[in-house]
Parts: C-alpha cells; sequence; structure tokens
C-alpha cells in the first residue's frame, strides 16, 4: 500500500463509523475528534475495524496516534506498506 | 417429555454469552457481525432483561425502563444495530419536578437547565458554567476521592433545592446516591445534559423484536429458556457452559449475569486469586426498584402533558427517604400514544428505589397485601395531576425487588447491577480465567440502556481481540501439522 492508499483505506472506516459525517472535509493535522465529532466509541470502532480489515492489532498505548490524519497515517503505513490491496 | 430448548445446537462455539440483557445482546450481534459463530442463552422468555414490557388483558402494553436515555443511544443504534432502529429515537420534551421545595417544567439540557439554575434557583451564571465545564470533563478513569454530596457542597453550599434538582433524576435512572463517587454522577448527568431524554418509538417490544430480527441476520445462534448454571474453567482457561444440564463447548464466555454471581456461582470462586475473591466479597450490589404499573381504559385518556414527573412530598433530598419502604418519593413515566403510534393508549408507571430486605421475608399474605398497599398509595398520589385515575385506569399492577429477582435472577433483585467497585472486578475478569468476560450494569456508568449496549461494545473488542488469536494459532496448527 502507498501512503495515499493507507490514507483511503482509514477514509473508508470512517465513512462506515461516521456516515453523516462530511469525511471529505478531514484536513490532515487537525484532530479527528473535533473534526467529525468522534467519541471514545468510535475511536474503539477504528480498532475494531484496523483489526476485522487489516488484521492489525492497536494496542491501547498506541492509541494517541489515532488522533489525527496524518498521525494515523503515519502509524499505520509500516504496518501496512507492505500490504496488496485486495484486486 | 419437556421441550428440548436447545434442539439443534451446535457442539461448539466461539463464544457463549450468558443473559440477554442490552449489554449481552449488543456484544452477541457485534461479535456475529465480526464473523463468530455465537450462542445467546437467556433463562426467561423473552429477551431484553431489564429493558424488557408485558402484555395484559384489555390490549395493554407495559414498560419496564424504557422511558428515557440521553441522545448518544441514537449513535449507537446505527453503529451497532441498524440505522431503522436509530430514527425510531424520539424526544420526551416536558420532564417535571413537583416538591415541596419547588415545581419546574423542564426539557432536561444544559441550556434549560442554565436558565432554571439561574433565574428560578438564583445561581450565579459563572458557577453554573464552571459546574456544567468540571462535570463534563469527568472521566471513568478519573481518582474518586470526590463523592457526589462533596461536588454539590463545593458548588452549590446548603442549597439542597439545587442538589435536589440535579441529584433526583440520575438516582431515579440508575440508583445512584450523594454518596457515590461523583465522577459517576458527572458523566451520567453530562449525557442526558447534552440534548435531554430520549425514548424508543414503538415501545420495548418493538425495540427487542428489531434486535432478535437483527441478530438472527446476522447468524446469532438464539436460545431463550435456556440457564447457564455453570462455566467451565481448565488450566485458567474457559472451556465450556453447560445449558439446561447440557455441556457446550466454547473457548470464550461472555456473561452478562450480575458479575459476582458469575464469579461465585458460574465460574466457582477456588478458580480466581485468592486477592481477587476477597475483592469481590467488597462489591456492593446496587439497590432495586418497586413499580406500579397503570393500564387505561381503551377509548380513555389522560389530561396531563408531562412525560416524566419527579414527585415528592419529602422535605428534601435524602437518600434513606428515596430508599424506605414509607415511599415519599416517586418517579412517574406518562407513556403517551404518540409512544406507540396507531395505539391510542396511555398508561403510567409509577417508579420508587426500593431495598430488597424489606420485601424478601414476607409471608405470602404479607406479601400481596403490602403490594396492594403500593397500588393504593401510589393512585393516592397520583390524584394530584390525574385526579380521575381511578377511573380511567382498569388495569393495576405491582412489581417489588422480589419481582426483579425472579425474572432477571439477580441476586437481591438489584435493578441497577453493582456499585463503582464492580467495573474493576468485571474489567479483571479475562486477567483471571482466559476467554472469562463480563458485560452488565457494573459502577452506575456502565448502566442504563446506552451505558449498557456501550460496556458490551467495549468488552466485544476484547472478545474479538482474543478469538482473532485463537483462530489464528489454530490455522498455524493446522498448516504445520
Amino acid at each position: 500500500m502507498t501512503k495515499e492508499q493507507v490514507r483511503q483505506a482509514i477514509l473508508d472506516i470512517l465513512t462506515e463509523i461516521a456516515p453523516d459525517e462530511d469525511i471529505h472535509s478531514i484536513s490532515d493535522d487537525g484532530n479527528l475528534r473535533d473534526q467529525i465529532d468522534l467519541d471514545s466509541m468510535d475511536f474503539l470502532d477504528i480498532v475494531m475495524e484496523l483489526r476485522k480489515r487489516f488484521n492489525i492489532e492497536v494496542p491501547e498505548k498506541d492509541y494517541e496516534f489515532l488522533a489525527t490524519m496524518s498521525s494515523c497515517v503515519n502509524y499505520l503505513f509500516p504496518l501496512l506498506g507492505d500490504r496488496k490491496l485486495a484486486s | 417429555m419437556a421441550r428440548d430448548w436447545l434442539k439443534g445446537a451446535k457442539q461448539k462455539y466461539d463464544t457463549v454469552i450468558i443473559g440477554s440483557g442490552l449489554g449481552g445482546m449488543t456484544s452477541a450481534n457485534l461479535l456475529a457481525k465480526l464473523g463468530h459463530n455465537v450462542l445467546l442463552a437467556e433463562h426467561h422468555y423473552n429477551l431484553g432483561g431489564m429493558a424488557t414490557w408485558f402484555k395484559r388483558k384489555g390490549g395493554h402494553v407495559l414498560d419496564i425502563s424504557l422511558h428515557g436515555f440521553p441522545i448518544g443511544m441514537i449513535k449507537t443504534f446505527r453503529k451497532y444495530w441498524s440505522k431503522d432502529m436509530a430514527d425510531r429515537v424520539i424526544q420526551l420534551k416536558n420532564i417535571r419536578f413537583d416538591n415541596p421545595q419547588f415545581t419546574v417544567n423542564t426539557t432536561f439540557d444544559r441550556v434549560d437547565f442554565t436558565n432554571l439554575l439561574e433565574n428560578h434557583f438564583g445561581i450565579m451564571r459563572e458557577v453554573i458554567d464552571e459546574f456544567f465545564n468540571t462535570v463534563r470533563e469527568m472521566n471513568f478513569y478519573d481518582e474518586i476521592k470526590l463523592s457526589t454530596r462533596d461536588l454539590f457542597e463545593r458548588f452549590f453550599p446548603g442549597r439542597k433545592d439545587v442538589w435536589r434538582f440535579l441529584m433526583e433524576p440520575i438516582t431515579y435512572a440508575n440508583g445512584s446516591t450523594l454518596d457515590d463517587p461523583a465522577l459517576t454522577y458527572g458523566i451520567v448527568f453530562s449525557n442526558f445534559m447534552s440534548k435531554g431524554v430520549f425514548t424508543y418509538q414503538g415501545g420495548t417490544d418493538e425495540l427487542i423484536k428489531e434486535m432478535k430480527r437483527e441478530m438472527e441476520s446476522n447468524g446469532v445462534d438464539i436460545r431463550t429458556h435456556c440457564l447457564v448454571d455453570k462455566i467451565y474453567v481448565e488450566g485458567g482457561k474457559v472451556k465450556g457452559v453447560r445449558i439446561n444440564g447440557r455441556d457446550i463447548e466454547c473457548s470464550t464466555v461472555l456473561s452478562n449475569a450480575n458479575v459476582t454471581t458469575t464469579i461465585q456461582h458460574l465460574v466457582g470462586e477456588e478458580n480466581f486469586s485468592p486477592e481477587f475473591v476477597e475483592e469481590v466479597k467488597n462489591v456492593r450490589l446496587n439497590t432495586s426498584s418497586c413499580q406500579v404499573y397503570m393500564g387505561i381504559k381503551r377509548g380513555e385518556k389522560i389530561d396531563y402533558d408531562g412525560d416524566l414527573l419527579f414527585s415528592s412530598v419529602a422535605d428534601e433530598y435524602d437518600t434513606d427517604k428515596i430508599l424506605s419502604k414509607d415511599v415519599s418519593s416517586r418517579t412517574f413515566s406518562f407513556y403517551h400514544p404518540f409512544i406507540r403510534p396507531g395505539g391510542n393508549r396511555y398508561s403510567i408507571v409509577s417508579s420508587t428505589n426500593a431495598r430488597y430486605e424489606d420485601w424478601a421475608n414476607l409471608s405470602e399474605s404479607a406479601y400481596l397485601k403490602e403490594k396492594e398497599d403500593l397500588i393504593e398509595t401510589t393512585l393516592d398520589a397520583l390524584e394530584k395531576y390525574v385526579p380521575d385515575i381511578r377511573k380511567v385506569a382498569d388495569y393495576f399492577e405491582a412489581a417489588t425487588p422480589a419481582t426483579f429477582k425472579r425474572y432477571t435472577l439477580h441476586p437481591k433483585g438489584t435493578s441497577f447491577g453493582t456499585k463503582f467497585e464492580g467495573l474493576k472486578v468485571s474489567r479483571e475478569l479475562p486477567n483471571q480465567i482466559t476467554g472469562l468476560f463480563h458485560t452488565g450494569s457494573v459502577g452506575i456508568i456502565m448502566s442504563g440502556w446506552l451505558g449498557a449496549a456501550n460496556y458490551g461494545v467495549i468488552v466485544s473488542n476484547e472478545v474479538d481481540k482474543l478469538l482473532r488469536s485463537v483462530k489464528a494459532e489454530a490455522s498455524m496448527a493446522a498448516s504445520s501439522a
């Protein structure tokens, strides 16, 4: 996966978790919590979706890396970088 | 021969969920959606736990706990159930207080509360804002030094009327008192204050029907009349359960039974560390409730437009008085026809907090007499608001802590699970025994419809994590064999 594909994968997850929010307005460095009104349950859902879709386990101590879009991409890219997108 | 309620059940499941409260059902649905094999075992003939209802002759449908939850429930329905269910959530706009200290009508949200605190109670705006900001910032992992009494004393010293205004509804919602940790108050109060009080259009029966349909479509094996009386543990790991005398294998169990029952009776203390067993002994149960259900005759109506009424004749808010059998405070839920559109029916449910001990040891005749008295005194109190209640209602029934115990199997009929220390014990279970999880009302904040459902999700995340690692190991072992 490229960084852009990782970003898209995160957007796909957010679309499912927050269907009423305007996902495309998200800026890379702003807090996700404030931009699309995510609460702690939503972050738990992101963790569950990452496990389901990519078999990635995000330990609780790493939750802070899910705070902004760019920190998400930077955290997940090394974990997803060698994955091929399902064709 | 008795019917086999486990007919066609498999010998083995990924997870067995014990009990179908909103926590158990939300977990069942989510774990099935995540691809696991789920058996949901409920001892009663209905699903729902405390989220339940009953029907009586004359077309009466009476709800136990439908009124009311915070707006967060919309999101919870949407994410873990369905959009259709989320769309059924409607607001209850007329919340009333009537007691010797004050009579007010409110939408029960921050804007309206701020207005009332300022103009009716004469509190300075800065104090109100700071109070709201303080309770909003409370987290369940905060230190629990401060009690709710301390919190009120700090912001509203000596203002017992304000304490009552802030506390009475939360006591109704989750059984908490002034002596419980302030953070348990703050979290629940803030949830309600965000937008007000909401309910489910269609009633509890429609809600549970939808949940059942949803779970079935996701592949949950739902079994009612199925009592789990044993969780098998071997070498520190969950191996299975015994249901109606039959053994079923599983690597994870998620108990939606009371947390102390799960440890002391279903698993057995011998399977836990001695320190943990001691800790469990110190978990206090929450109190129970009495309810009086009043069904209004077909064609009759009630001329009272309140949805929820916190009514009291006690001089001031007092935990002992609230629990006393000599009832002075009642919460009336008015179920207007808009709750179940099309039916044009009304019902009223009166709820009071109560102690199991006051009801458990009566002779049968004394118990029945006490129930009659409960109904009569409730009608007397209600006549102030609905003067012709004895004329327009034609069905009356009472439930006591003993009733709640019979239907939910909760120790002492607790209707709000355990006090705050139960949360830590509940969270610690998987560290004591691999594969053992609990979800349910613990520590007040994981209580009520929203708390119960969300706690189910939090624990399901951990069950999913373990199941995936168990499955990965199994497939590695299979491929290397």
